[in-house]
C-alpha cells in the first residue's frame, strides 16, 4: 500500500541555522584564544576573557555546538529519508532542539565565569550535565521512534553509524559526570588522581570517536552518494568499516596518557588498539574517495564535491596520525606540544568543518527548493578555508617539533641546553601568528558561506513539510493469542528492549560499582602524601577557576630531559587526593607538578601579579584580580565534608576548625610576604593560590619514599 | 586501580551491546543483501513540486 506523509524539513533548517551561528561564535572564540598566545593583552585585560577560562568556551562551542548542530542538522534530513519515514514526533524534535541551544547558552555563560569542573571537553558543571543527559534522551527516543516506524526494512549504513553514536556518546557521557556537588555550581568528581585520569581520557577519546567522527562517517556514508549520484564504492567495506571501527574504538583511550603514572599493561593496551584502529579508519577514506571513482569530472565541476574529497583526505590524514601518535617513541616528543594542537585542528577544520559545509551548500537550496545564490562565492570559500587550514597545520607541526625537541635536547656536557622554559616559548611565537592568520582565512570562509547561504534562502521558500510517499512496511510477523502478553511484546521490539535494557544494567552496573569508588583502591599509597590544608583546597579551587590546567601540566614524565627541568618525576601515589586531577594536557607554560618551594612567596606573587616582571617576555597574563578578590571561605565545610565522602581522610569534625587553619596559614604566607615589603591583606584569592602552588610536588622526598604495599 | 576494572567493564558493556546488535542485524537479514541499498538511497521519493520559475 503506498502511503503519503511529509519529511520534516523545518528541524533541519532550525538545525541547519545554529550549526553556523556556533560555528561563527565557536571559530571567533577561538581566534581570540589563538591571538593572546602571542599578544596576551588580547585577553581583552580582564578574567573573563582569560585564555584559561575561554580556551574551554572555544572547544566546548565548536565541539558541541557546530558539530553537535552539524550532526543533529544531518541526522535528522538523512533518516527520515532513509527510514522513509517523518521523525517520530514533532514536540521531541523541538525539545531536542530547544534544549540543546540553552545547555550551549548556559555553557557560554558558565564558563567564563569560571564554573569548571576542569576535565578537558567535560567542562561543564553538574546541573548542565543532568541537562545534557535528558536532552540526549529526548533525541533517542526521538531517534529509535523513528527507526521503528520506519517504512524501509533494511537499515542503511548511516543509521548504525548514528546508532553507535548515541549509546556509546550516552554512556561516555554518564560515567565522566560522576560527581559530588557541593553547590549549585561546584562539584568534585567522585575519582581521584590516575583514576580520574583514566576515566576522563577513556571518555575524551571516545567523544572524539562517537562524536566527531561516528555520526561523521554516517553522513558521509549518505550524503556523499547522493551528492555524487552514484553510489558507495563498496557497500559491503562500508558495513565492515562500520562493526570493525566501533568495536576497536572504545579501548584506545589510555594513549592518552603515555609515558603517566597509568599501569604500563594499560599504557601498551591502548597504543595496541591504536594501531588496528588504522585499518577501519583507511577501509572507510578510502570507501569514501573511491564512490568518486570515474566521477572526477564532476569534482572538478561541483564545489561541494571539492569540500568533501577534502574532507575525507583529512579525515585520512587525522587517522593515520592519530595510531602514529600513539607510539610511545613519537608521544615521547609530540604530547604536551602544538603537535596535538595540529593533529585535532586537522580533524575539526578538516572533516568536521568541511563536511558540515558540503552539507550546508547540498541540503539549504534542496530545503528552499531554489538553487545556491553564489557559486562562485563557494568556490571562494573552499580555496580560502583549504588555505586557512594549511596556514593554521604546517606551522603547528613546526613548532610542535621545535619544542618538543628544544625540551628534550642537552649539550655535549649533559646539561639541558635550553634550560629555560620561556626560551621555547618565545621560539614558537612566529608559527603562532601564522596561525592566527590561518584561523582568519578560515573564519571569513565561513563569514562568506554564512552571508551565500542567506541569499540563498532568501531566493526560494522552505518547503517546511515535504511531501513524500513510500510503500508501508508489512509486518514481518503478526502476533497472536498469548503472544499478545506486554513482555512477549517487547520482545518482539528489539528497540525499546535494547533501550530499556541498557538502562537497567547501567543502574545495576553503578549499584554495585558505586562503593568500589568510595572506598579506597589500591593504588600504592605514599605515608608522607597528606590531603590538602583548607586554604591549599581553595587555592587548587582557584587553578581550576582559572583554567591553569589548560596551559600548565602536573606530570612529569620518567625522561631525563624532565627529571632534569622538573624534578623527580611523577608517581601514581601522589595523587590520590586529588579531586580532580589536573594532569594537564598541554604545556604553553612549563610543568608545575614540582613548583613547590620552587620559588619564594614574593616570587609567586609577583609572577600571578605580573609575569613579565618575573620572566620577561612571558606569554602568561597578569591575574591581577586574584589580589583584589576575597578568598570566599563560607564553602570550607562544605568542601571538607565532600572530600571526606570521597574518601580523604581528614580528622572527624575537622570542618569545624578549617578555617581557622585557612586563617592561620594565610597569615604565616602574608607575614613572609611583607618581609619582601608585599602589603597584602591576608583573606585574598592570590593568598590561597600560593599556598597551593607552595605545596604542589612536595609530599615526597626523594630517595626516602615508603611506599605501602596495596590493599 | 579498581577503575580499570570497571572502564574495562563499561568497555565490555558496550562492545556487547554491539556484538548484540551485530547478531540482530545478521538474523535480521540487514547484510544479506549488500548491492541494492547502496543504489537505493540514491532514488528520491519525495513528490516533485512544480518550480514556480
Amino acid at each position: 500500500m503506498l502511503e503519503k506523509f511529509n519529511y520534516d524539513n523545518k528541524i533541519v533548517r532550525n538545525f541547519a541555522i545554529a550549526t553556523v551561528i556556533w560555528g561563527l561564535v565557536g571559530m571567533l572564540v577561538g581566534l581570540l584564544v589563538a591571538m593572546q598566545l602571542f599578544k596576551p593583552e588580547m585577553n581583552l585585560g580582564n578574567q573573563y576573557t582569560t585564555f584559561g577560562r575561554i580556551r574551554p568556551l572555544h572547544t566546548n562551542a565548536v565541539i558541541f555546538a557546530f558539530v553537535g548542530n552539524g550532526i543533529f542538522m544531518g541526522v535528522y534530513y538523512s533518516m527520515q529519508r532513509l527510514l522513509k519515514a517523518r521523525m517520530f514526533s514533532d514536540m521531541l524534535s523541538s525539545i531536542h532542539f530547544w534544549g540543546w541551544q540553552l545547555i550551549i547558552v548556559s555553557a557560554a555563560l558558565t564558563l567564563p565565569l569560571g564554573l569548571t569542573t576542569s576535565h578537558e571537553y567535560a567542562e561543564l558543571e553538574w546541573p548542565i550535565d543532568i541537562a545534557i543527559t535528558l536532552i540526549w534522551v529526548v533525541f533517542g527516543i526521538n531517534m529509535f521512534g523513528t527507526i521503528i516506524k520506519r517504512r524501509e526494512r533494511h537499515m542503511y549504513v548511516a543509521i548504525w553509524f548514528y546508532i553507535a553514536t548515541f549509546v556509546t556518546v550516552a554512556v561516555l557521557h554518564i560515567v565522566n559526570s560522576f560527581q559530588l556537588p557541593i553547590s549549585a555550581f561546584k562539584s568534585y568528581y567522585i575519582y581521584a588522581g590516575v583514576q580520574d585520569a583514566l576515566v576522563q581520557w577513556w571518555y575524551g577519546h571516545n567523544a572524539v570517536a562517537f562524536f566527531l567522527t561516528t555520526p561523521y562517517l554516517g553522513m558521509m556514508y549518505y550524503f556523499l552518494p547522493k551528492m555524487a549520484q552514484r553510489p558507495v564504492y563498496s557497500y559491503k567495506l562500508s558495513i565492515l568499516h562500520f562493526w570493525s571501527l566501533i568495536f576497536i574504538y572504545i579501548w584506545a583511550g589510555p594513549h592518552h596518557l603515555l609515558y603517566s603514572s597509568l599501569p604500563d599493561w594499560a599504557q601498551s593496551l591502548g597504543v595496541a588498539f591504536s594501531i588496528m584502529l588504522i585499518a577501519p579508519s583507511w577501509g572507510g577514506m578510502i570507501n569514501g574517495l573511491l564512490t568518486l571513482r570515474g566521477a572526477w569530472d564532476k569534482v572538478r565541476e561541483d564545489t561541494t564535491l571539492k569540500f568533501m574529497v577534502v574532507g575525507i583526505t583529512a579525515y585520512g590524514m587525522a587517522t593515520f596520525e592519530g595510531p602514529m601518535l600513539s607510539l610511545k617513541q613519537v608521544n615521547a616528543i609530540a604530547h604536551f606540544t602544538d603537535w596535538i594542537v595540529a593533529h585535532v585542528h586537522v580533524g575539526a577544520l578538516g572533516w568536521n568543518g568541511f563536511l558540515t559545509f558540503a552539507i550546508l551548500y547540498w541540503l539549504i537550496p534542496r530545503i528552499y527548493r531554489t538553487e545556491i545564490f553564489s557559486k562562485k562565492l563557494v568556490a571562494f570559500h573552499f580555496w580560502i578555508g583549504t588555505l586557512g587550514i594549511l596556514f593554521y597545520a604546517i606551522p603547528m607541526y613546526l613548532s610542535g617539533f621545535l619544542q618538543g625537541l628544544m625540551w628534550k635536547e642537552f649539550t655535549p656536557e649533559g646539561m639541558l641546553k635550553y634550560p629555560n622554559f620561556l626560551e621555547t616559548t618565545l621560539q614558537l611565537l612566529p608559527m603562532h601568528i601564522f596561525r592566527a592568520i590561518g584561523g582568519t582565512l578560515y573564519l571569513i570562509g565561513v563569514i562568506v558561506m554564512t552571508y551565500n547561504l542567506i541569499k540563498t534562502a532568501k531566493s526560494g521558500v522552505l518547503i517546511a513539510d515535504e511531501p513524500a510517499e513510500a510503500m508501508a512496511l508489512e509486518p514481518a510477523y503478526a502476533p497472536s493469542g498469548s503472544e499478545k502478553t506486554w513482555h512477549r511484546s517487547l520482545e518482539r521490539k528489539p528497540m525499546y528492549f535494547l533501550v530499556l535494557s541498557l538502562i537497567v544494567i547501567l543502574i545495576g552496573g553503578m549499584v554495585e560499582m558505586m562503593p568500589t569508588f568510595m572506598i579506597s583502591s589500591n593504588i600504592p599509597t605514599i605515608a608522607s602524601v597528606k590531603p590538602y590544608t583548607p586554604l591549599e583546597l581553595h587555592g587548587r579551587d582557584l587553578y581550576i577557576r582559572e583554567g591553569c590546567v589548560n596551559c600548565h601540566s602536573q606530570m612529569v614524565r620518567p625522561f631525563r630531559s624532565e627529571t632534569e627541568r622538573y624534578g623527580e618525576y611523577s608517581k601514581a601515589g601522589e595523587f590520590v587526593y586529588d579531586h580532580p586531577f589536573l594532569w594537564g594536557s598541554k604545556r604553553t607554560g612549563p610543568d608545575l607538578h614540582r613548583q613547590g618551594g620552587k620559588y619564594s612567596n614574593a616570587w609567586q606573587y609577583n609572577h600571578l601579579m605580573d609575569p613579565t616582571t618575573m620572566s620577561p617576555g612571558s606569554i602568561m597574563p597578569p591575574y591581577d584580580w586574584l589580589g583584589e578578590q576575597t578568598l570566599d571561605t563560607t564553602t570550607t565545610v562544605a568542601k571538607i565534608n565532600a572530600m571526606r565522602t570521597l574518601g580523604v581522610p581528614y580528622a572527624p569534625l575537622y570542618e569545624q576548625k578549617a578555617n581557622a587553619d585557612l586563617q592561620k596559614q594565610a597569615e604565616e604566607i602574608t607575614a613572609n610576604l611583607s618581609k619582601d615589603n608585599i602589603k597584602v591583606s591576608s583573606d585574598k584569592e592570590i593568598i590561597a593560590i600560593i599556598a597551593y602552588l607552595q605545596r604542589l610536588g612536595t609530599d615526597i622526598k626523594v630517595g626516602n619514599i615508603a611506599l605501602q604495599p596495596s590493599k | 586501580m579498581n577503575i580499570l576494572y570497571f572502564l574495562i567493564g563499561c568497555s565490555v558493556f558496550l562492545a556487547l551491546i554491539f556484538l548484540l546488535a551485530f547478531f540482530w542485524a545478521m538474523k535480521n537479514g540487514q547484510n544479506d543483501d549488500t548491492y541494492t541499498p547502496a543504489v537505493r538511497i540514491l532514488f528520491d521519493d519525495e513528490i516533485p513540486i512544480e518550480n514556480k520559475k
